[in-house]
């Protein structure tokens, strides 16, 4: 019960992009086209959830073992940064159909702050208070991760469809381009804030 | 002199990080409840730019090329620590409701894209001027923004009183008006620009 109490409230309550503000970089930068908006959507996926895994790791036993908790935030990116190149070269090794598909959107997400954010909450357990019977241990947190990257590549894609549709419309000159993205993005907030209180 | 002049304003008004570049947009949308929220939040930035503009524009000629991306990283993740402890040592309400958004400086774009494009490339006075010069532009834009949101939301701005709360909209506090208060004056601005 609690693994879906966590998965409803990733996904939906508290949305990555719309009532967190994590990763709005990307999501106003890669949303031209669905297509683009599913590949960029796989790969934080993957990334989040493996980077949420090794960082959780990191955090229990190095930072808190040797009292180092103030490092967490050098560490993490360092290691965030390090671990995507690693899947970049691995990726083109292993699976080329894989990379070709994801291969571009790999760069792009060192800087996306969405992994950061989510392996500092995942770390420090503090995303668990949200969620009545949740607790901050190493499955459940990475639930959470996979969740939440589903949130994102969900926001992702249905701001994508939505642009596609705009992209045929007669905008005001001054609204043109990243205003209409941002209002648009508002609406959507609005309706996901039907949510809250579900969990 | 022109040119240290023109390279402090450039920040501020021609290529403003946040209606020009438009750069930065999670810590925009994030934390500005408020008009002093959104201007700590700027002014945590800019001391991270403008130190660590100082830092990669001294280093510049040390660091190999190749990994020239983690070892800007590196400088720009110390700093966003310093200010971490210390606002959580000194001002820990301001610390609590700005959150897990002090660490996510480490990836503002803004931050890197500074070092990249200009401490890189350019001298310590003229890299720390424009550090400040996007810092200060930064700064202005998640105060102005934070001071309608919480104008329209609450009816006051910097906390001070100018009508009831109660017929405040509290949707511009909330998330949906983070992005509609952005895009309205976004679309001033382009207006204002032709």
């Amino acid at each position: 019960m609690v693994y879906f109490l966590i998965i409803i409230s990733a996904i939906f309550v508290n949305n990555i992009v719309f009532s967190q503000f994590l990763g709005i970089c990307p999501f106003l930068g890669v949303s031209k086209r669905i297509s683009t908006a599913l590949g960029m959507g796989a790969a934080v996926t993957f990334v989040l959830t493996l980077a949420t895994i090794v960082t959780y790791l990191l955090q229990k036993y190095v930072l808190e073992m040797f009292h180092v908790e103030f490092l967490q935030t050098i560490l993490f990116i360092l290691v965030i940064a390090t671990l995507v190149q690693i899947i970049e070269i691995v990726l083109k090794k292993t699976s080329p159909s894989l990379y070709q598909a994801l291969g571009v959107f790999l760069p792009l997400i060192t800087t996306n702050c969405c992994i950061l954010g989510v392996a500092i909450l995942v770390g420090d357990g503090t995303w668990a208070a949200k969620i009545s019977g949740a607790e901050p241990n190493l499955l459940q947190g990475t639930i959470f991760a996979f969740a939440t990257a589903v949130g994102f590549a969900l926001a992702l894609v249905l701001f994508a469809g939505i642009r596609e549709q705009l992209a045929m419309n007669n905008v005001p000159k001054a609204m043109q381009g990243t205003p209409i993205a941002l209002l648009t993005a508002g609406l959507l907030a609005m309706a996901f804030m039907g949510f809250s209180g579900v969990v | 002199m022109n040119k240290a002049l023109k390279t402090l304003t450039n920040g501020i008004f021609k290529e403003n990080p946040t209606f020009a570049l438009v750069l930065g947009m999670c810590p925009t949308l994030a934390t500005t409840t408020s008009a002093i929220n959104g201007m700590s939040m700027g002014l945590a930035t800019l001391f991270v730019l403008v130190c660590s503009n100082v830092v990669i524009s001294l280093l510049r000629n040390l660091i190999p090329d190749k990994v020239h991306i983690p070892a800007y990283i590196v400088v720009i993740a110390t700093f966003v620590t310093m200010v971490q402890l210390t606002m959580q040592a000194y001002l820990p309400a301001l610390y609590e409701t700005l959150g897990l958004f002090i660490p996510l400086i480490v990836v503002n774009c803004i931050v890197l894209g500074r070092a990249e494009a200009f401490a890189a490339k350019n001298g310590v006075g003229l890299s720390a001027l424009d550090g400040l010069g996007m810092g200060l532009g930064f700064t202005l834009s998640l105060t102005v923004l934070g001071a309608i949101r919480e104008l329209l939301g609450t009816g006051a701005v910097f906390g001070l009183t100018i009508y009831p709360d109660n017929y405040g909209m509290l949707l511009f506090v909330l998330a949906p008006g983070a992005f509609i208060a952005l895009a309205y004056l976004m679309a001033i601005m382009n207006k204002i620009k032709k």
